[in-house]
């Protein structure tokens, strides 16, 4: 990857990373740990893969983008505002009573949701849908999923791992967040998922493993899946992320999965991010 | 209401268990990765050897429960309600509840006062859906010290029981003296003949109250009943308050459709015809939002109940 669009794209997502922390100590709920961990995927798909017009939120053509781990949300709101699906001061009302922007995430309510989500294990088949109908349809679209490693516990989602090679979506790409951590504790403690790539391989799936803050393994992860369109196999990335990354007390920490950090807690966290000239204006800046 | 102790009911869930763990070898809880919420870890740290987390798995959960039971253990199984009965239903009503087992799904998070998580989290059907269900018991427990006792009684009776349990803190109505039965209702407030009869469960109990307090003040009558046996319901008990009652109120936080509203309507229609008027979710999804923000958007306050009702019993 150019240095210099890896350079934009980290100080980009640093504001986003800001946004997250801001919107929930708003909120004083939520999750930031997941969102933390998933960003940079999220942001790096909309950046520089999806193809959308946010002006045409249900433009047909479009790529999709189901998060399936529905409790990262305030990680894909703070990207919808980023590409202007809606205006960025809505961020401020996450969870609030009317606003759209639910603690889950909700279709009905704002646009640039392909579906709701927050029951886990039931993005992955959501996305089976939405990429059969694509095929019968002849459209080109990608379906792009993120889910938790936790959350591919949910016996749904192996019934989706094996549908969606059956009918041959290779227009099928899923993120699993692979940050080791779930509510009750470590992934591998509370109900072991491992080997998560060997088990996608034998259900027919294109694997490949990265580590999900690199933007140039995620772009590389994306062209890997480009060049898997035409295999009749779906491609799965497994992401190694670090729950809470960039926020040094929330890293790695379950405790940090659903609580929403105080204003002494963002602010802090946003001086690590380096964004506290922004704490004021965060909200009217572009 | 402000006087009152405040106490989750799912912390007494956790706290009875634990109880229960020591006077009982045979009690096994499986949780679905929500232990610390549900409260389940606290009989967990206690009996790691009779605790198995499941992970995210539903479905598997229930399964792993029922042939735990077959196997003679008496068997809590806990997560939100949304995920304890939603999402495993039909692995309850096959696996569980047709071969009569001893297992006790004890959910928390129920209804709409989860909160801010919003709809994909507040199970307002619950009740309806397992009420349908041969051989299930229902309990609600309206305040901490019910939930102990009902906790308590869901290990002495044989087979299925469901405890809905709620997340946030809420009035403390009971006190030592509080009695619960397989099947009977608690009468709160008696009154020989009632303008007005508020049947409730749950977190609507302590809003019940506070609106029968308005009503009084406007000179109507009212009795108060808790009916956290939602089933087997009390026919008795009902029977008598719709006799000597001009309304039949129920108040839930769950749908109209199929719950309490449902059940005190199936028995009141056939039994002894009475018009009974229904508060609670009016067929509707929730959202997020604060607890109280939520009762309040969606009519569930006593303040709501009282003018619902005047205006229904004129
Ligand atoms: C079906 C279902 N069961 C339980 C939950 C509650 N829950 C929300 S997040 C979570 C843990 C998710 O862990 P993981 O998938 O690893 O997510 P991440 O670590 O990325 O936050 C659980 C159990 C839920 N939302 N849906
Ligand atoms: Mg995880």
């Amino acid at each position: 990857m150019n240095p210099k669009k890896r350079a934009f794209l980290e100080v980009r997502v640093n504001k986003l990373r800001r946004d997250i922390v801001l919107m929930l100590s708003e909120s004083s709920s939520g999750h930031p740990g997941g969102s933390l961990s998933a960003i940079d995927v999220i942001a790096y798909l909309f950046f520089e893969v999806m193809k959308f017009d946010s002006a045409n939120p249900y433009w047909e053509e479009r790529d999709r983008f189901i998060l399936s781990k529905g409790h990262a949300a305030p990680a894909l709101y703070a990207v919808l505002a980023a590409v202007n699906f809606f205006p960025k001061k809505l961020l401020k009302t996450l969870r609030k009573l009317g606003s759209p922007l639910q603690g889950h995430p909700d279709s009905r309510k704002l646009p640039g949701l392909d579906s709701s989500t927050g029951s886990l294990g039931q993005g992955l088949s959501i996305a089976g849908g939405i990429a059969l109908a694509g095929k019968m349809d002849k459209k080109d679209y990608s379906v792009f999923v993120l889910a938790g490693d936790g959350e591919i516990q949910e016996g749904q989602i192996w019934e989706a791992a094996m549908a969606i090679p059956h009918f041959e979506l290779d227009n099928v790409c899923l993120f699993v967040d692979n940050n080791e951590l779930q509510i009750d504790g470590l992934v591998s403690d509370v109900m072991s998922v491992y080997p998560i790539a060997e088990k996608f391989a034998s259900f027919n799936w294109n694997t490949m493993e990265i580590n999900g803050h690199k933007f140039d393994e995620i772009e590389k992860a994306v062209e890997f899946f480009v060049s898997n369109r035409g295999s009749k196999k779906p491609t799965v990335i497994i992401s190694h992320t670090i729950k809470g990354k960039c926020v040094s007390f929330m890293e790695n920490k379950c405790e940090w999965h659903g609580a929403a950090p105080t204003k002494d807690e963002a602010i802090k966290a946003i001086e690590e991010l380096g964004c506290v000239e922004s704490l004021e204006n965060w909200l009217e800046e572009k | 209401m402000s006087k009152l102790e405040m106490q989750a009911t799912r912390d007494f869930y956790g706290k009875t268990l634990a109880e229960l763990g020591r006077e009982n070898k045979n009690i096994v809880v499986l949780d679905a990765d929500l232990s610390g919420s549900t409260k389940t870890s606290v009989f967990a740290k206690e009996f790691p050897d009779r605790f198995f987390n499941l992970g995210i798995a539903e479905a598997n959960m229930m399964g792993f429960a029922a042939g735990l039971a077959l196997s003679g253990k008496v068997v809590f199984a806990s997560s939100f309600a949304m995920f304890a009965v939603l999402r495993p239903f039909e692995q309850i009503r096959n696996s569980i509840a047709a071969q009569n087992l001893n297992v006790k799904i004890a959910a928390t998070h129920a209804g709409i006062s989860v909160g801010e998580d919003g709809l994909s989290h507040q199970t307002v059907e619950d009740i309806a859906i397992l009420r349908a269900i041969p051989n299930m018991h229902i309990y609600v427990p309206a305040d901490s010290v019910s939930a102990g006792r009902i906790v308590r009684e869901a290990v002495a009776v044989k087979g299925p029981v469901y405890i809905r349990l709620s997340r946030p803190k809420s009035p403390v109505i009971y006190d030592d003296s509080y009695h619960f039965e397989d099947g009977k209702a608690n009468i709160i407030k008696e009154a020989n003949k009632a303008d007005v009869a508020l049947i409730a469960i749950g977190m609507m109990v302590p809003e019940a109250i506070e609106a029968s307090k308005l009503l009084e003040a406007q000179g109507l009558s009212t009795l108060v009943a808790d009916f956290a046996s939602v089933k087997p319901i009390d026919h008795d008990a009902l029977i008598r308050i719709a006799k000597s009652s001009r309304l039949v109120v129920t108040v839930e936080e769950h749908s109209i459709i199929g719950g309490l509203g449902g059940a005190v309507s199936e028995v009141l229609s056939e039994e002894y015809p009475t018009r009974v008027f229904r508060i609670g979710m009016m067929d509707a999804f929730g959202e997020s939002g604060t607890p109280a923000g939520l009762f309040k958007h969606f009519g569930l306050t006593a303040e709501d109940i009282y003018r619902k009702v005047l205006k229904a019993v004129k």
